[in-house]
């Protein structure tokens, strides 16, 4: 636990320099012990004034703590007027035999009942009749000696006798801290004037020279920064696109969150009656009503080229490359087809397409549309390439502690020629490797636009079980040859939630406490820097 | 992903061995499906009623995985406990086949009818719930909610041939419905399930047709009225021995799809299954059904070998597709390729990709070869929309601000009533089917979800300073898409004081970190040529007034007003619940770039 923040705790004045005075006592003698020289004074404040001292080195202590045998009221009595028994005997021998009955008048009637009985055991007194009368002429009450003694050494050695009376209620037991006190190496008989800083003054006149510095507490924390901060899950995807850049990848544009169907679904070979079209999981928007079909957007263009603009350079040859300009009108057709009819070696859905389903704008379920969107454009130039994004998706869902309509969305597709489904298993190998999971299963399932598919599973050591970690798979011939591109260009595609990884990594259980308007400032501020292949 | 339960000990008999849930589970793990539950260890009253359940989850375009006896077969297949059955046809004992005639008006309703007839079948308990079952899976997946296609099944022996599937008003359709005593109407049947939590969901399907499609037999008996429901006269029961299925629907696939599901699925329960003579004149819908013959694929071995990362002879893979249902074999044509013939089951092979899925899974998708083939070097490059963002979220928060990231969708009174700012329509993004009031709109301002994270932060000290960099949205019509989104830049802060100059302190910062001159008003409107920014005292109903300025921009020869800062009016602190004054600033990112 970190100490509290502040300085060194002090005696306040006003309560008497205690400090000084122990400067003054082990003047005169060492070591001291605190319970007899300085009986009187609180535990605490002996303490407070120690430590103080011994920052300073001007004292050393050690501290000892033992338990006090301390005497009750009624057992300080005894030792004051002698015991009941010896009481009852002394009233008995001045009055030369007592009536029973009286002996109460005489010693009182706590004495008289506890210490009748004790002087007949003591054989000291005897009854005649109803009157008492003496049978020793003279007693030791060794009572009154034994309670005597333990005032004076508060401790008792005969642990059966100490729990009688301690059940007799004539003792109680203490616990008492005490500290054995000696000079340190710079014992004072003052202490000397302190600086709590260096200032610039004491540079300049050069008083620093001499200057008593305060002693500074190492034990609590330092002056609280008024830091500004990152938000978590911003440096969780400043740690995702650093992998995506040290392995080349280019970032996509995916500066648009409304699309059409058609490059959210349709070119992605999604049946416009698939589930993920409904109402109940698409957001669909009412104003503006309709999207125009797919054509060219001179904007993104020029942001692609910019960024594309390097690898152009670096892999330029000699030799012109061809050039296919993009045929939008013949896409749209291609996809029209190959959902409805079958084209492409694909016997395609077959089912009466409908190009009003296709110009509903929505607001995109995933990046992917955007993926499809750059891998059209590859096909002008089919080559190797790498491109990825991390941005807003939306899903019309019920909100719960791990949903929300909005989430991120880490996507990749890298494409080549040759491709095989065990180097996109090998591929993730690394890319998950590199935020500390290694050990990935994978196991088949169904995408729309994936064709194999496989679902990510890593070993969380912190859970002890598989979990999803995310989803893979070869993008589908329906979606990648109506675009142009060539039949044996195959292209891997694979994707996680920003949030999700964040969550496990983090022990978030709750995705509002990550994303959105509820999250708590305190925990934006206080997030440590995200190295995910550290932990 | 569909769910399905199935009695745990009944699949394991038919598996021929137990399995632990560990052991059942990596053998789903392997074919791709998922062991959602196993009951066994369930204390829950509902498992605690029934044997021990093993539940499910199936791809959703596996439809022949819905029910006990689509689970049981594929597994049985893939462990290479028996081959996948051929379903064939018979004719019946006299040769007359059973007739439908559609009539043509059905086409303004729900054009489509097929069918099939199951003869000497044994129904158990088990089996005749499962058969209810998987309509109703059919119905929930593939047929959309029965909108596309809908199942009636009937006791053949209760009714007579032939059929007719017409289009009738709704007063002149009058029959028993399902489990009812009352005859009623079309009209008077839809006022009688309106309320009905089952089936009143599937009354909008047809409700407002002027006609409603009704399947009759030769005495005019109602066999269904679809996609709502049967008629009670034909009702199948547990000592049901000839079924007749009749399925409508508006898409010619589909209808096939379920009319093989139902016959691969419970055609082995049955001593024969007979066509169903379909008369559709007028739209050359005219034909025997089902045709029960797998769909013949050619599919390329080197294809296969080179996606998959395998090199095997064609032999060996033909006997792997065996485990997944096909039956293959070296084409005759030729060597580089596979004779594949699908089945009827298999309605989610479209092309030889999926076979290759296939191969893979057969070989076991874990025990490919792990080796990435790809050696092409890349260069990589940043958005720069992204990387200008980022060089602003650094400045602020090195300026002492912390970063928020609020939602995207708001709703249309935090956007404009609550900042004072009217909506004059074509500007905000609206959503068509929000599921709540929160999401309305695209917001158009960074400001609703700043003020929104303030008021959930109340309870922290102040001066409480934060930002956000990310993108707003706007309809604009020139666009493909209609709409395009702009990256902003906005801060606020909540404190003692207005904090007015602080906001304007991080603008300067801000601006001084792109290379932005501060310049008086009065030189940024004398001289063109000259870059930096100014701002001017502006009368904006979101401020207190006297407190708000507009930021220009000079750059690359251009005039922008990129955005406005200042002291926000008190009845917008009102508004979104914030105890102290708050002072915001909100750019426009897009002309640094």
């Amino acid at each position: 636990m970190p100490g509290t923040r502040g300085p060194v705790p002090v005696v306040s004045e006003s309560k008497g320099d205690l400090a000084h005075d122990v400067l003054q006592l082990l003047d005169q003698k060492q070591p001291l012990h605190t319970s007899e020289d300085l009986p009187q004074v609180p535990q605490p404040e002996i303490k407070a004034a120690l430590d103080r001292l011994a920052s300073r080195s001007m004292v050393q202590y050690e501290t000892s703590d033992r338990e006090d045998v301390i005497l009750t009221k009624e057992a300080q009595t005894i030792v004051e007027e002698g015991s009941h028994e010896f009481k009852v005997w002394d009233a008995v021998k001045k009055n030369g035999g007592l009536p029973v009955k009286e002996l109460e008048k005489h010693v009182g009637k706590d004495s008289a009942k506890v210490g009748q009985g004790n002087a007949f055991r003591n054989k000291w007194i005897k009854k005649d009749g109803d009157n008492l009368v003496l049978v020793a002429q003279e007693v030791e009450d060794t009572a009154r000696e034994l309670l005597r003694k333990i005032g004076e050494t508060k401790s008792l050695d005969d642990k059966k006798v100490l729990t009688d009376l301690k059940k007799r209620k004539l003792i109680t037991l203490s616990k008492v801290i005490s500290y054995t006190v000696s000079k340190g190496p710079k014992y004072a008989k003052e202490i000397p004037v302190e600086v709590t800083d260096l200032t610039a003054e004491m540079l300049a006149n050069g008083s620093w020279e001499s200057a008593n510095f305060k002693p500074y507490n190492f034990n609590a924390l330092g002056a609280s920064q008024n830091a500004g901060a990152l938000h978590p899950l911003n440096k969780v995807r400043q740690e995702f696109r650093n992998i995506f850049f040290n392995q080349g990848f280019v970032e996509m544009p995916t500066g648009h969150f409304v699309d059409s169907g058609f490059w959210n679904f349709d070119a992605l070979f999604v049946p416009q009656q698939h589930p993920a079209r409904d109402m109940q999981d698409t957001f669909f928007i009412s104003d503006p009503p309709k999207a125009d079909k797919p054509r060219a957007d001179p904007d993104t263009e020029a942001q692609m080229d910019a960024m594309e603009e390097g690898a152009r350079r670096l892999f330029a040859t000699p030799e012109k490359r061809d050039i296919k300009p993009r045929d939008y009108e013949q896409y749209f057709q291609n996809v029209k087809d190959v959902h409805e009819k079958g084209a492409f070696g694909s016997i395609g859905y077959r089912y009466p397409w409908s190009e009003d389903e296709c110009l509903k704008l929505v607001l995109r379920t995933h990046t992917t549309a955007v993926s499809t969107w750059v891998l059209h454009r590859l096909a002008e130039d089919p080559r190797p390439a790498r491109y990825f994004s991390i941005d807003r998706v939306f899903r019309n869902e019920t909100v719960d502690a791990t949903h929300l309509a909005e989430f991120h969305q880490i996507e990749g597709v890298i494409a080549d020629f040759g491709l095989t489904l065990g180097g996109l298993m090998k591929f993730l190998e690394d890319f998950f490797s590199k935020m500390g999971i290694s050990n990935l299963r994978f196991k088949p399932a169904y995408n729309p636009y994936t064709e194999p598919s496989m679902e990510v599973f890593g070993y969380h050591i912190g859970l002890g079980k598989w979990v999803e970690i995310g989803n893979s798979g070869m993008f589908r011939p329906e979606m990648l040859e109506p675009m142009g591109l060539p039949k044996d260009l195959r292209v891997y595609g694979f994707g996680l939630s920003l949030e999700r990884p964040t969550m496990i990594k983090y022990g978030v259980s709750n995705i509002r406490e990550l994303l959105g308007h509820k999250v708590d400032l305190e925990f934006i501020r206080t997030q440590h820097a995200v190295r995910l292949d550290k932990n | 992903m569909p769910t399905i339960s199935v009695d745990k000990a009944e699949l394991f008999k038919e598996l021929g061995r137990e399995y632990t849930t560990e052991e059942f589970d990596e053998l789903c793990f392997e074919f791709g499906i998922e062991l959602d539950e196993d009951t066994s260890e369930s204390k829950k009253p509902e498992d605690l009623a029934q044997p021990p359940q093993l539940k499910i989850e199936i791809p959703a375009n596996r439809y022949d995985m819905l029910c006990f006896e689509g689970i049981a077969m594929n597994l049985r297949v893939f462990l290479e406990k028996q081959k996948l059955p051929k379903w064939t046809l018979s004719a019946p004992a006299g040769g007359e086949l059973q007739t439908l005639t559609i009539k043509e008006e059905t086409t303004r309703i729900r054009p489509l009818c097929s069918g099939v007839v199951l003869k000497g079948i044994e129904f158990t308990q088990a089996r005749y719930d499962s058969f209810i079952a998987l309509q109703d899976k059919l119905h929930q997946n593939l047929a959309r909610q029965r909108t596309l296609v809908s199942i009636g099944t009937h006791d053949l022996d209760t009714v007579k041939g032939p059929f007719t599937y017409e289009a009738l008003p709704p007063e002149q359709i009058e029959f028993i419905p399902l489990n009812q005593t009352k005859k009623m109407n079309g009209k008077q049947l839809m006022e009688f399930y309106e309320k009905d939590k089952h089936l009143g969901r599937y009354l909008h399907i047809i409700r407002d047709s002027p006609v409603y499609p009704v399947i009759y037999d030769s005495n005019r008996t109602v066999l269904s009225l679809p996609p709502i429901i049967n008629g009670n006269h034909s009702k199948i029961t547990l000592d049901t021995k000839n079924v007749l299925i009749e399925i409508t629907a508006l898409d010619k696939t589909k209808v096939e799809i379920v009319n093989h599901m139902l016959v691969a699925m419970f055609g082995s329960y049955a001593e024969s299954i007979e066509p169903l003579k379909i008369i559709s004149p007028h739209n050359n819908e005219t034909r025997e059904a089902p045709d029960l013959t797998p769909r013949e694929m050619q599919a390329e071995v080197d294809y296969l070998n080179q996606v998959t990362g395998l090199d095997l002879p064609a032999q060996e893979i033909c006997k792997l597709l065996e485990r997944m249902g096909y039956t293959a074999k070296p084409s005759s044509s030729s060597e580089k390729l596979l004779d594949v013939s699908v089945p009827i089951t298999r309605a989610d092979v479209l092309h030889q990709a999926d076979i290759m899925e296939d191969l893979a899974i057969a070989w076991g998708f874990n025990k490919l070869p792990r080796i990435y083939p790809n050696k092409t070097a890349a260069v990589a490059a940043p958005l720069p929309m992204n990387k200008l963002g980022d060089i602003v979220r650094f400045e602020a928060a090195a300026s002492g601000w912390s970063e928020v990231m609020p939602l995207i969708l708001c709703s249309h009174e935090e956007n404009f009533e609550w900042l004072n700012r009217k909506d004059s329509g074509g500007v905000a993004i609206k959503l068509a089917n929000p599921k709540t009031a929160e999401y309305q709109i695209v917001r158009t301002s960074l400001l609703p979800g700043l003020l929104k994270t303030i008021s959930s932060n109340r309870h922290h000290s102040v001066p409480i300073k934060i930002f956000e960099v990310s993108d707003v949205g706007f309809i604009d019509l020139s666009q493909e898409r209609k709409s395009r989104n702009e990256r902003h830049f906005a801060a606020a802060i909540m404190g003692k004081t207005s904090g007015f100059e602080q906001v304007h302190g991080l603008l300067d910062r801000i601006m001084l970190m792109l290379k932005s001159a501060f310049i008086t008003r009065e030189d940024g409107l004398k001289n063109e040529g000259l870059e930096g920014y100014w701002i001017e005292e502006v009368d904006d109903p979101t401020f207190l007034a006297g407190h708000a300025a507009s930021i220009k921009l000079n750059i690359a020869g251009k005039n922008h007003t990129i955005g406005v800062f200042g002291i926000l009016h008190p009845s917008v602190l009102q508004k979104f619940e914030l105890p102290y004054p708050v002072s915001t600033v909100e750019i426009n990112l897009a002309p640094f770039l």
